[in-house]
């Protein structure tokens, strides 16, 4: 079936020719792929390589900022619950010190009244006693002078009436 | 079986002109395949785009497991082609072997030693080449020598030992493969019988050759990346 032909190298007839254009093929295809093909592959494995570089670094940069941006939040959140705290307890504060206020006035303006008031009673007490002192004055002067009538003769009458208005002219 | 080889004389060279139709078809097939895929390429890859960074990637990471990729990186597009070429090659003469007037004509070009040789050949010189390029011709010389003076022959019965086994490897295993495929289909299936007890074995041996093929393929671009890295390395 096979002579050891078929197994010895070049025993066949060596075809030199065969090299070159193997050789040639090769190098032919190699810078045809290159060309065509490697090269736009290579080109877009680049261009991915490169795509996901910067969007890795653009990810990493954008939670940086996230991250900033929250601690500002929270700082500004704080800051907004401190000056929320001080409100309060300024208006407490401020409360407090305004119920004092109202009290002390209305302690002093209920004094103030009852003082008043007091002297008023006194005023109109001298008043009335005033009042009655002379009621009983003039009370007692027309008991007198109805008794006087009784007893009193012309002379004495005029005697009477002169002293009065004597003493009258001094009251004056 | 026995098929001659169709020869012919032009300007005063012998060439196969089997050979000549095989690397033909199979450069052709290989830069059909690598031009289709990469037609429509996107940021997000698709199809065969996806193979054939898959195939990038593999050759890559060949290279990477050699030397580091600054220097390696410009071997990159060799050991592509050259995994695709012989790859390619390696299954043509799978499906069928075509022969006319008692001239084989279709078969693996790498089931010829001219053609693995040539491969071969061109590897080695071109690891020589990148050699003296990238560490200046004295260190390159001085690789001779080291790490021992003495050990200069068998550096220099290395080269040579390098270049046989790489070409003849590749051949070996494709040849060997089409000889029992072509025993196989050619010579037991025989009647209806012979073609019965044939198939099962056949199909085995099918599937056992296209590994082969792949293995090949990844040993002979694996093979370069090393010899080049033997060349161009400053620490091996």
């Amino acid at each position: 079936m096979f002579t050891l032909d078929a197994f010895v190298l070049g025993a066949s007839g060596f075809s030199e020719g065969d090299i070159l254009f193997q050789l040639v093929m090769f190098l032919i295809l190699m810078a045809l792929l290159k060309k065509f093909a490697w090269g736009p592959l290579m080109g877009i494995m680049k261009q991915r390589e490169d795509h996901i570089a910067g969007e890795i670094e653009a990810a990493e940069r954008s939670r940086a900022e996230a991250k900033e941006q929250l601690e500002e939040q929270r700082k500004l959140l704080k800051e907004a619950r401190q000056d929320a705290q001080e409100l309060i307890e300024n208006a407490r504060r401020q409360g407090e010190a305004q119920r004092e206020e109202i009290i002390t006035a209305a302690r002093a303006e209920s004094e103030r009244m009852k003082e008043a008031t007091l002297r008023e009673i006194e005023t109109e007490k001298d008043q009335a006693v005033a009042a009655l002192r002379e009621q009983v004055a003039t009370l007692s002067v027309l008991v007198a002078s109805k008794e006087i009538e009784k007893e009193l003769t012309l002379e004495e009458q005029q005697k009477l009436i002169n002293e009065t208005i004597e003493k009258a002219g001094d009251l004056r | 079986m026995n098929h001659e080889a169709p020869l012919a004389e032009f300007l005063g060279l012998t060439f196969n002109l089997s050979n000549v139709l095989m690397v033909t078809v199979a450069s052709v097939i290989v830069f059909l395949i690598a031009v289709l895929s990469t037609r429509t390429l996107a940021m997000k890859p698709t199809g065969m785009q996806n193979f054939m960074e898959w195939i990038m990637d593999f050759v890559r990471n060949i290279i990477k497991s050699n030397m580091d990729w600054k220097t390696g990186g410009s071997f990159h597009i060799l050991g592509i082609t050259l995994i695709m070429y012989v790859a390619i090659s390696n299954f043509l003469g799978l499906p069928f072997a075509i022969t006319y007037d008692h001239y084989l004509w279709w078969k693996s070009p790498t089931a010829d030693p001219i053609i693995t040789m040539t491969l071969a050949v061109m590897v080695i010189a071109l690891t020589h080449y990148y050699g003296i390029r990238m560490k200046g011709f004295s260190e390159y010389g001085k690789d001779f020598f080291r790490p021992m003076g003495f050990l200069f022959p068998l550096k220099i019965i290395e080269e040579f030992a390098n270049t046989l086994t790489l070409g003849l490897r590749l051949y070996g295993n494709i040849y060997a493969g089409e000889i029992l495929l072509g025993l196989l289909a050619g010579s037991l299936a025989t009647g209806l019988w012979g073609t019965l007890a044939a198939a099962l074995p056949t199909l085995a041996w099918l599937g056992f050759s296209v590994f082969i093929g792949g293995i090949q393929a990844f040993i002979f671009v694996m093979l370069t990346m090393v010899y080049m890295a033997h060349k161009v390395s400053h620490d091996h």
